[in-house]
Order: structure tokens, then sequence, then C-alpha cells
């Protein structure tokens, strides 16, 4: 039995791991693109604020860990799959045969079509190659433009800020993390973004980047200002790597279409992770949520539905993110903008704290919090578990702070 | 150390916070809390103000212990002058306040002067801030509590703050702290109301360090719980049936006092005892007693945990009153129950809870409420002043309605909160008033138990029993068994009692350790953590100077000698029966011989000499 | 037998005495605030109720980790964060739907219970036995695991 894996990130190597736990003889290699050791994109901005030296970036800390796994793991790109002969091309024009094959790609930015994205001093902030090159340019006192306050973009920023540079973030909506945090949490990130000294210019976007000027690049935005930077930092968003399997069989939307169980539609190939368009938890549809611990879900399940006999349906991952932006920690979960239900809310603007749940009946199915950091994970178990809350329900509508009391008396039938 | 060496003090008046490094010369004569707060006191009041004005000040202070591991290590006091004794108060409180101040990182917070307008007092570690108390003046504890957690989204808050009795001016209101802990005594949550201050709220992340030697530290505090462990009382006695263990043994003993002190007994003791508790009721199937409850670290643990039949006159239409709350206490079954002649358990228990929700002190009222009833009886009080209410003694719906009353300031609730003192020279019997010093009395009939008659006329805040609760070597033989009924040797004890338990207060522990720990036990504690020698000497030598400026600040309050004394009654009138039947308190045969003990002259006032010797302020 | 932390909250009078012999073992000061265990007051019932990590099976925690810092120590069965690696990403107290692992500002790294490396402070410090360390099959304990079982994304239940 061989069993492939393309992608040596968190989803590939949970899976590899896995796979070894149950199949003990079974024959596992990696397939990976970058000549890295296989890492956590995760641990970039930590690297980047040389919190962690590159080893820190590491997904496994022991140098012998996958030779004592008895995992083999190459430095190697895939071009094709041919699934009907249960092959690979690798980048030097070998072959590789597999019994069961997993799909862990991962994504990759994406630029937006504008005029100057290629040039030199403007970089994505994706690979541990990228975070090295950033960690050259981004000096203490350079001007550095962060194009995107998403998710990602957030992340990066609380490391350029700590290096010192002169930040400016650019995005196109009108607040931050749009896509993670409703519009009351989205603004406060920003007002505390910019007591902190970060200048953020939301509902804007850069409509080209020319070299120039007394710095490397000039930028010029939609209302028709321009301004001046050493290095601009791209990151407008990500898609799954799916372009080599163009021809394979396999079916892509925005990722890999996979049943409850992973495997696609070709027999004996699996997907996980970022590439992989998984359930979603909240909303029973399938959805990419290229988030960590989604990847390392993934990875576990597929490991075990490659291996003969056994059989595990995911019941969906619960699209989740925690974010700290300068010492501001937040995180949604799940239905955060609601479905219909009733929500409570608590808002304490002057100290920049914010509770919110969305419940569906009296079950909860949502939350965005700032400034939480005490047992916040019981939010995502009360979602995932379904827990009825009964007259606690009303108690949280009143005090959605009590939510921990709320956990412990329903789901712990503690009280 | 232990200390945190920092304190805020907060000038009401200006509206302004300033952090002020703890005198830790001070520090070294007084320990903290009780002792050290007195100091800072003394120092900073001219005693004869009027308590209720800006002059006076309030302290919360917190003792070296206070936050640590060492067994009920989380106690505060309140350290101001009092409204209703015009002596010093301190009162002391449990719960989870105090440890949250000290992690705060705060030894103690000075308030004076008084604010424009409510306010409270917000610390969140080093963050401290007045915000205003508009939305919350007007509201009980209770609610003013609710209201706070909202505010503050926290859950961890703790909040200390006073009711409606402080704010009608109702003079023994207490400062309560986590619902039902409270510094009850003295009306401290009066002179907090006074300054226009609401409540203070805390949130400490920052821990209890500065231990001199945590190792020995830590087998210190370790060997004095296992001697609370091991120990009947605080192993057994109080966990199981909290301070109302001593409600049937205290009947038994005749030192109960009954219907305004009239008698020694109550017929109706056993069912309002803390056996009473436990029994299953027929409505639900539940017992009042739904659990025992402690304090900050304390491994005792004798708080009671308690519900109120549902079915009650008093809750029956009131379900916000249906969950658990805090529990009858001894002081307060007894104030409520036998001195008002009430027997009914679920009315105590609304009652008390009444006391916890609006900030009363249940031994003042019940004391004074008995009072009432008494002057009801004699004709002095008629319905017209009580608006239609039958204040006679044993009726449960009297009771309360006045703990309804008092709680608002309505009607005659006023007249209630002036206290017994007050409120029987109001209606013209001056003599039905037990109190010393315009407090009323605890629990226990000093003519069944002779030591008590001293504790209550020589304590430093009026009638108390937790000055010198000599009830443990009368009736429960710690550390020696003295018979209750003899006088021979109380002035001892009693001084003994009064020095120990004053250094306790200043450490940061409670006193109902002291059934079982003795100073061997809780010097080495006291030592372990603080800066400085701390031997068994040295805690007594603390206690008794306590003790000696307590008693100047009162002497220079114009409170003198002459105040050390009891109500006629309890010198002139027999007990009714009992082991104590025929016998007054015979105070006339212990109090020369303990004003010498302390070093006083024959009138009680002191000498030059007792100053100097403690090193007191002039 | 591996031994597990049982909680009784029947038992527990709501001291604190464990938050702070666990915050004096991890950080050598009485700070309940840090404690890893975490008793919740049901002021209504009447209930005081000990929390902490099961060190349950599925471990959400060790698997989310993006750089291994959480850990199996074998011979406890707990799940160790090494705060050397951490680098305080947060992802574990997000994973964990138990809400066990906490982060800590003023290190800049999260926190969880670790068994005390088999000598947990907290059973050592309850005054009344409502936490012990027992064989693992205990009653309580089991219950969790159920609901453990309820909460995960597929992966162990009727595998
Ligand atoms: C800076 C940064 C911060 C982040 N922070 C967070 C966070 O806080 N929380 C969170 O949940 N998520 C975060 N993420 C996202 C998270 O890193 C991803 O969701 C996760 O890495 C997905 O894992 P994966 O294994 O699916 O894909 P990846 O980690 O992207 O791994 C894909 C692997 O496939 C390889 N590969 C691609 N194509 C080929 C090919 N053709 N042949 C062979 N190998 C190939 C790649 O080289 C790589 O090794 C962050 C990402 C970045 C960049
Ligand atoms: S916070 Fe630390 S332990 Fe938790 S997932 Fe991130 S790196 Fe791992």
């Amino acid at each position: 039995m061989h069993h492939v894996i393309i992608g040596a990130g968190p989803a590939g190597v949970v899976a590899a791991e896995n796979l070894r736990k149950l199949d003990p003889t079974a024959k596992i290699s990696i397939y990976g693109a970058e000549r890295e050791v296989p890492y956590s994109r995760m641990a970039i901005p930590y690297f980047l604020i040389e919190n962690v030296p590159e080893q820190g970036t590491h997904l496994r800390k022991n140098d012998r860990h996958y030779d004592l796994m008895n995992i083999e793991v190459h430095q190697q790109r895939v071009d094709k799959i041919d699934a009907a002969a249960k092959a690979l091309s690798l980048e030097d024009g070998s072959t590789v045969n597999y019994d069961k094959l997993l799909i862990a790609t991962g994504s990759h930015p994406v630029r937006p079509p504008i005029p100057g994205m290629e040039l030199e001093n403007v970089h994505s902030c994706w690979t541990l190659e990228d975070g090295r090159a950033i960690a050259e340019k981004a000096k203490p006192g350079n001007t550095v433009v962060l194009m995107g306050a998403g998710f990602i973009g957030c992340i990066i920023l609380e490391s350029l800020a700590i290096r010192g540079v002169d930040l400016t973030v650019v995005e196109a909506e009108n607040r931050m993390v749009p896509r993670m945090m409703n519009e009351i949490s989205g603004n406060l990130i920003k007002r505390w973004c910019e007591e902190k000294g970060v200048n953020v210019r939301t509902s804007t976007r850069v409509d080209g980047i020319e070299e120039g000027g007394d710095k490397a690049l000039k930028l010029s935005f939609n209302d028709g200002s321009t301004m001046e930077a050493d290095v601009v930092i791209c990151a407008t968003g990500v898609r799954p790597n799916i372009a080599f399997l163009e021809g394979s069989g396999i079916n892509t939307d925005e990722g890999i279409l996979v049943n409850p169980y992973l495997e696609t539609s070709q027999a004996d190939i699996f997907a996980a992770g970022d590439v992989c368009q998984g359930l979603d938890f909240s909303t029973g549809s399938y959805m990419v949520q290229a988030i960590q611990p989604t990847a390392a879900d993934h990875g576990m399940l597929a490991a075990n539905n490659m291996v003969d006999g056994r059989e595990q349906r995911h019941r969906g991952c619960v699209n989740m993110n925690v974010l700290d932006t300068m010492g501001l920690i937040s995180a949604s979960f799940g239905l955060w903008e609601g479905s219909g239900g009733d929500r409570s809310a608590l808002e304490d603007y002057d100290n920049y704290r914010y509770l919110e749940l969305q419940f569906e009946d009296d079950v909860l199915v949502g939350a965005n919090s700032l400034g939480l950091t005490q047992h916040v994970g019981v939010l995502r178990g009360l979602i995932q578990s379904r827990t009825r809350l009964g007259k606690w329900k009303e108690k949280l509508m009143q005090d959605p702070t009590r939510v921990m009391e709320a956990y412990l008396a329903c789901a712990q039938a503690q009280a | 150390m232990a200390w945190t060496k920092k304190y805020l003090r907060v000038n009401l008046t200006e509206g302004t916070i300033k952090v002020e490094d703890l005198n830790m010369a001070w520090a070294n004569e007084y320990l903290g809390q009780r002792g050290l707060a007195t100091r800072y006191l003394i120092d900073e009041i001219d005693p004869k103000c009027d308590a209720l004005s800006p002059e006076n000040k309030m302290i919360m202070t917190t003792g070296p212990l206070t936050g640590t591991m060492a067994s009920t290590g989380g106690r505060y006091s309140v350290v101001c002058k009092s409204p209703l004794t015009g002596a010093v108060a301190c009162s002391n409180s449990g719960g989870l306040f105090g440890a949250e101040l000290k992690s705060a990182g705060w030894d103690m917070i000075i308030f004076e002067g008084k604010s424009a307008s409510p306010v409270y007092l917000s610390i969140q570690n080093e963050k401290a801030e007045l915000l205003s108390a508009e939305a919350l003046w007007g509201k009980s504890v209770w609610e003013a509590d609710a209201i706070l957690h909202k505010t503050h989204q926290d859950p961890q808050l703790k909040v200390a703050a006073v009711g409606r009795s402080a704010e009608q001016g109702c003079l023994y209101a207490a400062i309560v702290n986590d619902m039902h802990r409270a510094a009850g005594r003295s009306g401290v949550g009066t002179v907090m109301a006074s300054k226009n201050l609401k409540a203070v709220v805390v949130r400490g992340t920052r821990g209890v360090g500065n231990i001199k030697d945590m190792p020995r530290f830590m087998d210190a505090t370790n060997a004095g719980k296992a001697v609370l462990a091991e120990n009947p009382v605080t192993g057994q006695g109080l966990p199981a049936l909290g301070t109302q263990v001593l409600m049937n043994v205290i009947n038994e003993v005749g030192a109960m006092p009954t219907r305004n002190m009239r008698e020694t007994q109550f017929e109706g003791a056993h069912k309002i005892a803390g056996e009473a508790m436990l029994e299953p009721r027929k409505s639900d199937g539940k017992p009042n007693l739904t659990r025992n409850g402690g304090c900050f670290g304390c491994t005792i643990a004798c708080g009671r945990i308690s519900t109120i039949d549902r079915t009650h006159f008093s809750v029956q239409d009131k379900p916000e009153y249906w969950g658990n709350s805090g529990g009858l206490e001894y002081e307060a079954a007894w104030a409520m129950g036998s001195d008002c002649g009430v027997d009914d358990l679920d009315a105590l228990t609304y009652a008390n809870f009444l006391c916890n929700e609006d900030g009363m002190d249940p031994i003042s009222f019940g004391a004074t409420l008995a009072a009432a009833m008494e002057m009801f009886e004699d004709g002095d009080l008629t319905t017209e002043q009580t608006g239609g209410m039958e204040l006679k003694f044993g009726s449960a719906e009297a009771l309360c309605w006045a703990a309804e009353v008092v709680a608002t300031g309505e009607g005659f609730g006023a007249d209630l909160g002036l206290g017994s003192k007050r409120l029987c020279e109001k209606y013209g019997r001056p003599e039905l008033s037990m109190t010393v010093k315009g407090q009323e009395f605890p629990a226990y009939d000093p003519r069944g138990m002779q030591g008590m008659g001293l504790t209550y006329a020589t304590s430093n805040r009026g009638a108390c029993h937790l000055r010198s609760y000599t009830v443990s070597s009368e009736v429960l033989g710690v550390p020696v068994k003295t018979d209750p009924l003899e006088t021979d040797g109380k002035a001892d004890l009693v001084k003994a009692f009064q020095d120990a338990t004053a250094a306790v207060d200043s450490a940061g522990l409670c006193i109902f350790t002291t059934f079982a720990w003795s100073m061997e036990d809780i010097a080495p504690q006291v030592d372990a953590a603080c800066e400085g020698e701390w031997s068994v000497e040295k805690m007594l030598e603390v206690g008794e100077r306590v003790w000696q400026l307590e008693r100047q600040f009162n002497q220079a309050a114009g409170i003198g000698g002459d105040q050390d004394t009891l109500p006629k009654r309890l010198l002139t009138e027999g007990a009714g029966s009992g082991p104590a039947q025929g016998k007054v308190a015979e105070l006339d045969k212990m109090l020369p011989q303990y004003y010498e003990l302390r070093g006083w002259n024959t009138d009680g006032s002191m000498t030059d000499a007792t100053r100097q010797k403690w090193n007191l302020p002039a | 037998m591996q031994k597990s932390l049982t909680i009784d909250p029947e038992k527990c009078t709501g001291c604190l005495q464990c938050e702070m012999a666990c915050s004096y073992q991890s950080d050598g000061l009485f700070n309940p605030s840090k404690s890893r265990i975490k008793v919740f007051n049901f002021h209504e019932e009447g209930r005081f109720v000990p929390y902490t990590c099961t060190q349950c099976d599925e471990a959400w925690c060790l698997h989310a980790c993006p750089v291994d810092a959480i850990t199996l120590d074998a011979s406890t069965g707990a799940k160790i964060v090494n705060a050397d690696t951490c680098v305080g990403c947060k992802v574990c107290t997000i994973a964990c739907p138990f809400g066990t692992v906490n982060y800590n500002s003023d290190t800049g790294k999260v926190a969880k219970c670790d068994l005390c490396a088999g000598d947990p402070a907290c059973a050592k410090a309850c005054p009344t036995d409502a936490i012990t360390y027992v064989d693992a099959d205990a009653t309580g304990y089991e219950r969790m695991k159920e609901w453990a079982a309820k909460t995960d994304a597929g992966m162990t239940a009727g595998a």
C-alpha cells in the first residue's frame, strides 16, 4: 500500500502521521513544492517579529521526526495527476505511483489586476520565502503599505507594526476583517489600530503602483490621492491551488469538490485543507474555509478514510478564527452574521470589549468577540454540540458574558 | 513582605485618585487591616468630627495574608468613625472582594471628602477611576451588582456596594460584597453612602506574591489547614451547621437573649437552629440549607447557602427570591428570631435575604425591632406610628414587613433605621435599648455568660461579640474551659481574647480560625509571609497596641469609661430561667481589674505611661 | 492505569484553594485569574463547579497547533504546552471545545492544565476532596468524554 500526499502543509503532515498510526506497514510519501522542511504558514508572522527563528515555524520540531515515523518527504512539485493510471508526474520529469492519494496543496495568494503588482518591492506574505524577503525590506522607519485588511492582512499588520515601520493599511471594504467580524467590531479594530499609530484607510482601493519618487514605489488610490512607499505587501486574498488538476478528471469549483468522506470525484483520491471545498458545519454546504484547524481536521479525517476498512463521515468544520491585532484579540465562530434567530450583544466601546451571540431557537450558532481570552473555546463547543440552552438562552440574552456558565450548566449538566 | 506596599487615596470631593506608599513603620507596629487602617484614621481625622460629614474618612483595607493560600486569607475591613456609636468602626468581611483588591495591587483604599453626585470606584489592576453612579442610586445591592456586572462585561468582577437603606440614612447600614458577605456592623455602609459612594468594583489579575519565605509559608499554611481540619468545631461543626451550630447550645446554657432580652431562653430555638435548616420541608422536600460555602481561601466554609420555601407567605408572589442566596448565620437567626420571639425559619431567611440585598446589619436590625416590639406591647408605640402593622413579639409578618421598610427607608422604616438607642429615646423608653455605646447586642446574654458582659461593656466599637469571643472558653472550652457564671479571671480572659482578636483582624484572617488556632499556629504563617519578625509575642503585642489605639481614638472622640457599661436590665433584672436563673451581669466585679490590666486609670481613661508604652499618637 | 482529575461539584465550597495552588505551582504566586482550573459559581443554584482540562483523547488543541507546541506526556496522558515553542497564535484556544486553553497576555503564550507531572497541586490543596486524582474511569470523567465525542468533527466516534 502506497499512500501519497501532495502538499507539505499542516493538512498533509497531519494526514501522513495519522496514516502511519492507522496503517503501520504502508509506504507513505509527501511531495511538497517548496524547498523547505514542512512548515506552518501561520507561524510566519512570529518569525517576522523575531519571536521564533526559522526553525520555530517548522510543523514538527524533531529533525528526524519523519524518519522516525517512516514518512518520506520529497521537495518536488507535482505537475499532473493521471487518475486512471494512479500515477503522478513530478517537476523533475519522473513519475510516482500511488494506491491512495491525498491532495493537500493549500492555496496561493491572488493579486488584484492593477498595474505594478509585478514590481520588485511588491510582495505577498504567504511563504517562508516571502517572509525572509519582507524581513529584509521592512526595516524600522521604512514606509510600508499593506493592501488588504482581511484576516491574513491583520495578522501581518501586527508583525509589521512591531517591526517599527511607518505603516498604512488600505482596505476596499468599509471596515477591517470584513469576512470575520461584523461592522461594529471591525470598526473597533480599526479605531484600535489608529490609536496605536497605524494609518488605516478603509473603503479605499489601490489603483496602480509605479516605480520612482523618493522611495522605491509610488501608489495611486481610487480617490485620486497618491503616496510613496518603500515596500507594498499584498494580502488581498487567496485561492486554492487547483490549476495543476486540469485534465485529471477531478471535479473542482472554487476548490476541490468532495463528498462527506473527503473523497473527490475520482476513486481513491481525497482532498484536505485549504484546497478542499469541504463541508461547513453551520450551513451544511461545501465551502473553502482556508483555516488552520480545518486543515488539521481534514488531514485527520482524510487519512482515516484512506485506510481500507475505515470509514468516517465528516460532520463539517465550524468556521472559526482568532486574531490578535496589536494586542486586541478578536474571534469569530460559525454563523457570526446570524441566520435570522435572536442575537444578544454587549458592547463596550471605551474598553474595546464586544461579544455578540447568534442563536437559532435556543441553540448557539455563531459568535463574534473582542477582548475575550478566557474560555473562548466553549463558543465552538456550544455551536458544534448543538447544545440546547433552555432557560440559559434567556440569561444569555440578558448577559452574553455568562456563556461559560451556560456551557457548564447545559453542555456539562453541571448546574 | 506580603503587603503590596501601595494604597489608593481617593478624594471624592475633588474626584482625584492618588497612589501612595504604605507607611512601613506603622505596618511594623500594626501589621495591617484593622490595626494599620486605624493608625491612618487617627492620624487623618478629628475623632470628634461628625461621622456623616465629609470630614470623616473611610478606609477599605486588607491584611498581609489577604489573597494568600493561608486558610481564610481573604478578609478585608472597613474602618471609619461610626455614625451609630461615635466610636471607631471596624467591620470585617469575607467573600472574594478583599483578595481581589489585593490581587489588583492594593493594600487599602482611603476615601475622603464627599462626591457632589453619586459615583462608584472602578479598579482594574493599576487603573482606578471614579465613574457615575447615577444609574445605581436608589437600587438595592443586588440590583447594583447585576448592573455593574453587565456594564463591565466581566463575570469575575467583584462588587462591594451599599443598598437603599444606607442611602436613606439607616444608621446600621452595611457594605455588602459578593452579594451576601458584609462589613456589617456600626454603620460603615451609612458612612459610605454619606460620601455619595455607591460601590467599589475591582478586578485584580496581578496576583499576590511578595511572600518573604515561600516554602516556609506553604509549610506553615498547610500545617494550619491540618489543624482546622482536625478540630471538631472548624472541621465538622461549622461546615455542617455554620455558626448556627450554636443556637441550641447557647439556649441550653441559658444565655439566649429573648424578646429584647427580657428572657434568656427561647422556646422556639430548635425551630430556627442549624439543625432545623437541614430538615426537609413539606412543600418540596428540600431543606432550607442547600450547601455550605467558603469565603476566599477558607478551608472551614461555614457560610450558609439557602432557599426560602416558595410557598411561604413572604415570597409566594416573588419568584426573584426563589433562588439560593446567603442563608442564616447564628447572629442573624438570633436577632431576628429569638430576640423578636419569631420562630419561623422561612421568615427569618427572607428577612436575612433582605438584609443582604439592601445592606442592613441583621443584628442591629433585629435588636432594634425587638426594642420596638417591646415598646409596642407596652403601648409606647401604636399602629399609628407603624402605619397599621401590629409589632407583636413572635409576629413573622411584622418581621418581614420591618425588613422591607428598613430596606427602603419608607414610613416607620426610617424610625427603625435609627437603631435601638435613638428609637427608644425618641419614644421615651431609653432603658429598653439593649446597647452599649449605641450599638446593639449580639446573641449572648451576659447574665448567663459573665465574660461576654465585660466584653460588651469594654468593646471599642460598642456591643460586639467579635471583639473578644469568650464564648469559646465559657461554653466550648477553647482554649480552656471557664465557668460562664463565674466572674473571677474574666478580666484576664477578656483582655487576652481582645488582644488576640485584634491581631487576627490585622492579619487578613478570619476570627473563626481561633476555634482551632492559637497564636502558635498563626504567628508562623504571618512570619513566613511578612518581612520583619512576627513571633507569638510580637503578634500579641500588636494586638494589644491595636486595642489601645482604638481606645485612644474613642477617648479623643469623647467616649470614656462612663460608657463602659451595660443596660440596666442586665445589671438589675435576674435571668428568668435556665442555669443562670436569678443571675445579673456582674460587671462591677470585673471592670476595675480589667482597667488595671490595661494600664488605665480607675475611671477608664488612658494614662500617659500606657500611651508612651504603646507609642500611641498623642 | 492512568489517573485523571475527578471533580465532584457536590463537595466544592468555592474556597478557591485549587486556583491559588495552580497559579502558585505554575507562576510562583497566588493568582486565581491565571489558574488553569477555574471554579464557577452558580449563585442561584447554590453550586460551585471546578472545571479544567480532561486531557481528552481527541486533543483538539494538540492537533490544531501549527508548530507542535502541545505534546502528549506519555506518563500522565496530559497534553502539555511547551512555552518555548508556543508562538501565541491562540488557535488552540478556539479549537478546544471545552474552553480550557487560555491565552495569557502577560506571557504572550497559552496555558492549560498539565497535571503537574502527575501530582496535581489543585487536588492536594482541595480541603473537601471535591478534586481528586484517581484512576481514569471514575465517575464524571466518562460523561465529559461522551460529550467530547459529541463535539468531535467526526474523527473518533464510531472509528
Ligand atoms: C501569514 C499567514 C498567517 C496565517 N494565520 C492563520 C491563523 O492565524 N489561523 C488560521 O486558522 N489560519 C491561518 N493561516 C492560514 C493557514 O496557514 C492555512 O489555512 C493552512 O496553512 C492550510 O494548510 P494546508 O495544509 O491546507 O495548506 P498549506 O499550508 O498552504 O500547504 C500546502 C502545501 O502544498 C504545497 N504545494 C502546493 N502546490 C503543490 C504542488 N503542485 N505539488 C506539491 N506541493 C504543492 C505547498 O508548497 C505547501 O507545502 C495563515 C496563513 C498565512 C500565510
Ligand atoms: S497558541 Fe501556542 S500552543 Fe496554542 S496553537 Fe498557537 S502555538 Fe500552539
